[in-house]
């Protein structure tokens, strides 16, 4: 039975895939571009030359880890839409620690992409424990908190990281840098950087934790029936905590890689960079496993990545390719497949009888 | 269940088909189009459409391919991300100059410079801090200086004696803008209040729309923006109330298009002229980079837009005040501590 439906997500994954693509031609050819061009320049530009699949990569670190946390949390029943504030506060965490720090190189960059996981866990902290303790919705507290982190960084940002109130802080010391020569050298100086290596370490950590510990059994436990785990003698209000905790930190892990890897610095951000919300959707098409996450992570990474040169090359707008992540998306949500499915299944009924 | 498996397994081909035939296929057409000289223009988030800053880049890109024939193409950044992968994109296929539009680029400029140092970047609005690399030139403007005679229109103008400003991000190069405006209202009209405040954002119309909103609302009746697509807001709020009375003041290029009656002027900053002069240079060969250029009204490169709203006696004073600056007897402050001991 579990092996169906593990085999009938990935149908509907790949089902989904394939119509959201197919709307997406629909909808350039409708808007008069070229949609076969257009394709050919998306997969062209992002996985075809060294430094552009870096660059996928370096896309993909972090809608991983962002899908962890969404994927993680839905496991247990929660809805953690505040994983953009999370990586903020991680960011800054992590930014703060490489920029007033000395420590020797290698272990920091480990001590500040650990204080960015644990400043994630704690801003996701608040919303678990209202959850759990007051009933209070996690939606609701997620959201305002992301702009509690999006404005509380643009202040300290502004008043406290910077000189003479420019826009940008200094750049972290180069002992916590998360880019290593060789990936560098071998992706043709792009900016891949380890957030990979620990994205996908993580997917494991949540695989293991999930399936094959006690704690693990006791989230799913909550997840599926908040009221039998309890009368089974589970605290539902800990594991709720945890969950959230747990999840917050693969957040923080996510916004360390981006600020310790990827840009080394962060400009005040006038709006979120949606991340956080991508990682929503790569958690639904990745069917809230560590593999589809995995999977789901790198199409998100080829299509954002490779819709800048689908303008470049085929002066298709990049908006165009938000069509095809939205449409996959909706026919995800809607189980279009399963439906398509069910009309295969009850045909082939038909002729057998 | 079989047939399950095997629809899996033919849609996966389908798609890797898809994916393999779309790769081949492209790699023939990305070849080059023309051997002439090549621009390549990157925006930042604003988008080539901000009705600012990107836009009037792009006027001087577009103006280069009339006149010069040089061939023009521009990329826009959604996310700060993409800054660096645009550039590379244009580096590597050897595009002649590589403008990037506005001081979000002053940190990754340098890293791309380094690693294409047969290529040459330009940067309009950051000397980078002083530490330019040899293949790149920065392009600042004395917004200072033109902003100092948007002041001047506006202390002139208002009746109220009370004059607001508009900031995008606070940084020291809006900064400059709203000393210089300051400062300018300060020479003409000692009287008149200055009232700033910033959006902490280039593209938040809606925040644009409610600051002017509460100027407009507490007795302030003219207002300068230096905020890139915010100042949309403004002009958006100016329309609604009576004209003659109620001013904006634009910036970057003429804005005067989106509100025609309530238009008192725009502090015009030709960054179109410059990028078309420093690509000109540059393509006859005589252009030295690896410095900054800094452009004001003696090169044509800041004015006042010409406006039927600025009364005769009010050009007249801006013209002198203009001679007093490019004679130098006038020291437009830049920064906050310079305004406070401006006289």
């Amino acid at each position: 039975m579990s092996q169906l439906n593990k085999q009938s997500t990935i149908v509907t994954a790949l089902i989904s895939i394939f119509l959201g693509i197919v709307v997406g031609a629909i909808a350039m050819q409708l808007a008069g571009y070229n949609a076969i061009t257009a394709y050919q320049a998306l997969f062209q530009g992002s996985l075809f030359q060294a430094f552009d699949l870096g660059e996928t990569i370096r896309t993909t670190t972090p809608l991983i880890l962002a899908g962890l946390s969404v994927a993680i949390a839905f496991r247990t029943g929660l809805f953690n839409i505040g994983v953009e504030g999370q990586m903020i506060i991680a960011q800054l965490s992590a930014l703060i620690v490489g920029i007033k720090l000395n420590l020797p190189p290698g272990l920091h960059a480990i001590v500040a992409v650990l204080v960015g996981g644990i400043a994630g866990a704690l801003w996701a902290f608040l919303p678990g424990f209202l959850k759990a303790v007051r009933g209070v919705h996690e939606v609701i507290i997620c959201i305002m908190m992301n702009f509690i982190a999006l404005y509380l960084s643009n202040v300290l940002i502004r008043n406290w990281l910077t000189e003479s109130g420019a826009d940008s802080t200094p750049k972290i010391s180069p002992n916590a840098s998360l880019r290593v020569d060789f990936l560098s050298e071998m992706f043709d100086h792009s900016r891949i950087h380890l957030g990979i290596v620990i994205a996908l370490l993580m997917a494991f950590v949540m695989y293991y934790l999930l399936w094959r510990t006690k704690l693990g059994y006791e989230l799913r436990a909550v997840g599926y029936n908040p009221y039998a785990a309890e009368y089974a003698g589970m605290n539902v209000k800990r594991n709720i905590i945890v969950s959230m905790l747990i999840s917050g930190f693969f957040a923080g892990l996510a916004g360390a890689g981006e600020v310790l890897g990827t840009h080394g610095y962060i400009a005040i951000q006038s709006a979120f960079t949606g991340i956080g919300f991508d990682g929503i959707a790569v958690a639904l098409l990745g069917a809230n496993t560590p593999i589809g996450v995995i999977f789901s992570a790198l199409l998100f990474g080829v299509l954002t990545y490779g819709s800048q040169n689908m303008e470049h090359m085929a002066q298709v707008p990049p908006e165009l390719i938000r069509v095809v992540v939205a449409a996959i998306i909706f026919f995800v949500a809607a189980n279009i497949s399963g439906k398509l499915l069910d009309v295969v299944k009850t045909k082939r009924r038909a002729k057998e009888s | 269940m079989k047939k399950r498996a095997w629809l899996s397994l033919l849609l996966s081909s389908v798609l890797v088909l898809a994916v393999g035939c779309s790769g081949q296929k492209g790699a023939e057409g990305g070849g080059d189009k023309a051997a002439g000289f090549k621009l390549g223009l990157v925006t930042d988030t604003g988008g080539l459409n901000d009705q600012s800053f990107n836009q009037i880049s792009w006027e001087g890109a577009k103006r280069a391919q009339k006149e010069l024939g040089v061939d023009i193409q521009p990329l826009e950044s959604k996310r700060d991300d993409d800054y660096i992968p645009n550039l590379t994109k244009f580096a590597r296929e050897k595009r002649d100059i590589i403008w990037a539009t506005g001081f979000k680029f002053e940190k990754v400029i340098p890293e791309v410079a380094e690693q294409f140092p047969n290529v040459h970047f330009g940067i309009v609005d950051s000397n980078l801090g002083g530490k330019i690399p040899k293949n790149v030139v920065a392009v600042t403007f004395k917004e200072h200086e033109g902003s100092f005679l948007a002041g001047v229109a506006a202390a002139l103008t208002t009746k109220t004696n009370k004059i607001g400003f508009i900031g995008g991000i606070s940084s020291p190069l809006i900064k400059k803008f709203e000393s210089g405006f300051r400062a300018g209202v300060k020479a003409a009209n000692p009287k008149a209040q200055v009232t700033v405040a910033y959006a902490e954002s280039f593209n938040d119309v809606t925040k644009g729309r409610s600051l002017a909103k509460n100027m407009y609302n507490s007795g302030i009746d003219v207002i300068y923006h230096a905020a890139g697509g915010v100042g949309k807001g403004l002009f958006d709020e100016v329309k609604t109330r009576d004209k003659g009375k109620y001013w904006a003041i634009g910036v970057d290029m003429d804005q005067s298009g989106l509100a025609p009656d309530h238009t008192l002027t725009s502090m015009v900053k030709r960054v179109d002229t410059a990028i078309f002069n420093i690509t000109k240079d540059l393509k006859e060969k005589k252009l030295e980079t690896g410095k900054e250029v800094q452009l004001g009204f003696k090169e044509n490169a800041l004015d006042l837009a010409k406006s039927q709203h600025l009364k005769p006696d009010v050009m007249k004073k801006i013209e002198e005040y203009k001679q007093k600056i490019i004679n130098g007897e006038i020291k437009v402050p830049k920064t906050e501590a310079e305004l406070a001991s401006f006289k």
